[in-house]
């Protein structure tokens, strides 16, 4: 590099006139089967990164994203979890050594001495030597780290009800029902029905919500009739043509099925604006709850 | 074409020293798969970034939807997902990358741990490098509560209760995280822009002192 006097510059900037031509290095002289990182290896570190991402973008079709309903502060019932990356920390609070008067110990000290010891592994295994068995007290606590992280996420995850937190936190799908129907009418003299699945036929007292099954016509007669489970038959108080309009109207999910207005017969495109409007006033519903 | 503009700017800028200290630098055999397939074990660093680099642009998409309060934070993500073209993936993108670069970045500290590739003289590399695990999984618990639906909520509080069992600043730093004694509004909004704004910040300057130096001291050699 030229330095000193009669050195050129591009106009009255630093930057030196003279060019210097961008030619790769020769690695030929380098040791071992070197490569050049541009563009040879990147080249192949990118064929690598994209099947890394047809992978990654598989696995995001296959499994979205899970979303719950809204956060409800009051629900005091909710069982938390933390993302599974934390599991080992949450599970550690769990044992007796490290819960109630000695949190601080799982919350702090073995966390903290842990990855202290992490952070200044350069500092405690100041050796000179690199391979693995030839450092057997860091290799040792490092796998006995590892171990223990991996042992107490499999703890977490055994622990854990996962059909109890399946059921907790799902959206409520809204259902809006045709109240002008004649199944309507007559489901509002059923005092039976009422006293267990409510008066908006949505679950109450004893029973389930009515459309939460999927049953055809006939089989909604036949359990009116003869019952199901915990439910009693012959309740119904009314003609068989009336039976036959009820049961028509909660197969048909709560609309009229004169009407042609969803259900299994009824038109797709109906119905699937009607989910779209249910799912705008849930949305409006929830934003109340938190006014 | 491309050569002439290269040039033009070069001539300005004298940026070839910049092109062959990023681009121009040996990759040695041991460290290469084509080589030995077993260095594939040292791939696992640049695929961190690769996450790294997927998280960012899937955030920046997501936030042009996010709305960062407690009445529309919900509902935008729940819009994000069921409604906007292609939203549910880039959604899932962001969920899963989460777990990915948390995976890549664990495997990446085994493998410069088992090689001894921190010791003398990339002990510096190394604590960046933790401090950059550090700053991931801060992100991990802060993107955790955005969604504000029921387990993203309740997982804060009991994070939350952990912070504060620590003894002196727990409180504090409860507090600090919360900003004040529920969790509520100004939670999100700090949980915001922790994750958005600070943490990616220190992120980036992280990453860059971890470059630098992999560029400066080159990479460990064969054991």
């Amino acid at each position: 590099m030229h330095r000193g006097k009669g050195m050129k510059f591009v106009g009255d900037s630093r930057v030196p006139a003279e060019r210097k031509p961008n030619i790769p290095k020769d690695y030929s002289e380098y040791p071992g089967k070197t490569e050049a990182f541009w563009p040879n290896f990147l080249l192949r570190e990118w064929m690598v990164g994209a099947v890394f991402l047809i992978g990654f973008l598989v696995l995001t079709v296959a499994h979205p994203a899970p979303l719950e309903t809204i956060a409800d502060p009051t629900e005091t019932g909710y069982v938390p979890l933390p993302d599974w990356y934390f599991l080992f920390l949450y599970q550690l609070l769990k044992y007796e050594f490290a819960a109630g008067p000695y949190t601080v110990m799982g919350a702090v000290v073995i966390p903290g001495v842990a990855f202290g010891a992490l952070l200044l592994a350069p500092w405690l295994d100041g050796g000179k030597e690199r391979r693995f068995y030839k450092r057997p007290i860091g290799t040792g606590l490092m796998i006995l780290g590892v171990i223990s992280i991996i042992f107490l996420t499999w703890e977490s995850v055994d622990q854990h009800d996962w059909e109890a937190a399946e059921q907790q936190g799902q959206i409520q799908e809204d259902m809006e029902i045709d109240e002008s129907a004649a199944g309507y009418e007559i489901y509002q003299t059923q005092d039976s029905c009422i006293s267990c699945h409510g008066g908006d036929m949505m679950g109450g007292a004893a029973g389930p919500n009515i459309f939460e099954s999927d049953y055809d016509t006939d089989e909604v007669i036949d359990i009116i009739q003869n019952g199901i489970g915990e439910m009693p038959g012959d309740q119904f108080e009314g003609s068989d043509e009336e039976l036959e309009t009820l049961a028509a109207f909660i197969a048909n999910d709560g609309q009229d099925p004169d009407n042609g207005d969803g259900g299994d017969g009824g038109d797709d495109e109906d119905e699937d604006d009607g989910e779209e409007n249910n799912d705008g006033e849930e949305n409006e519903d929830a934003g109340d709850n938190e006014e | 074409m491309l050569q002439k503009v290269y040039d033009w700017v070069d001539e300005r800028l004298d940026i070839t020293p910049l092109w062959r200290d990023i681009a121009d630098h040996e990759v040695p055999e041991h460290v290469n798969p084509a080589h030995h397939f077993s260095a594939f074990v040292y791939c696992f660093g640049g695929l961190t970034f690769f996450v790294v680099v997927i998280q960012i642009l899937s955030g920046m998409f997501l936030t042009m939807y996010y709305v960062p309060d407690i009445i529309h934070a919900y509902e935008s993500v729940y819009y994000l997902q069921n409604e906007v073209t292609h939203g549910m993936i880039v959604r899932g993108m962001h969920h899963w990358g989460a777990s990915l670069v948390i995976v890549m970045m664990f495997l990446h500290t085994l493998r410069v741990f088992f090689t001894g590739s921190y010791k003398k003289p990339r002990e510096l590399n190394w604590v960046v490098g933790v401090l950059l695990f550090f700053v991931i999984l801060g992100l991990g618990f802060t993107g955790y509560l955005l969604p504000w639906d029921m387990k993203a909520y309740f997982a804060t509080v009991v994070g939350l209760e952990i912070a504060e069992a620590a003894p002196f600043v727990g409180e504090f730093a409860r507090v600090l995280l919360a900003g004040g004694d529920i969790i509520g509004a100004q939670t999100l909004a700090r949980f915001f822009a922790i994750h958005v704004f600070f943490l990616p910040g220190a992120l980036l300057g992280l990453l860059g002192a971890h470059f630098f130096m992999i560029r400066k001291q080159g990479i460990s050699g064969p054991l």
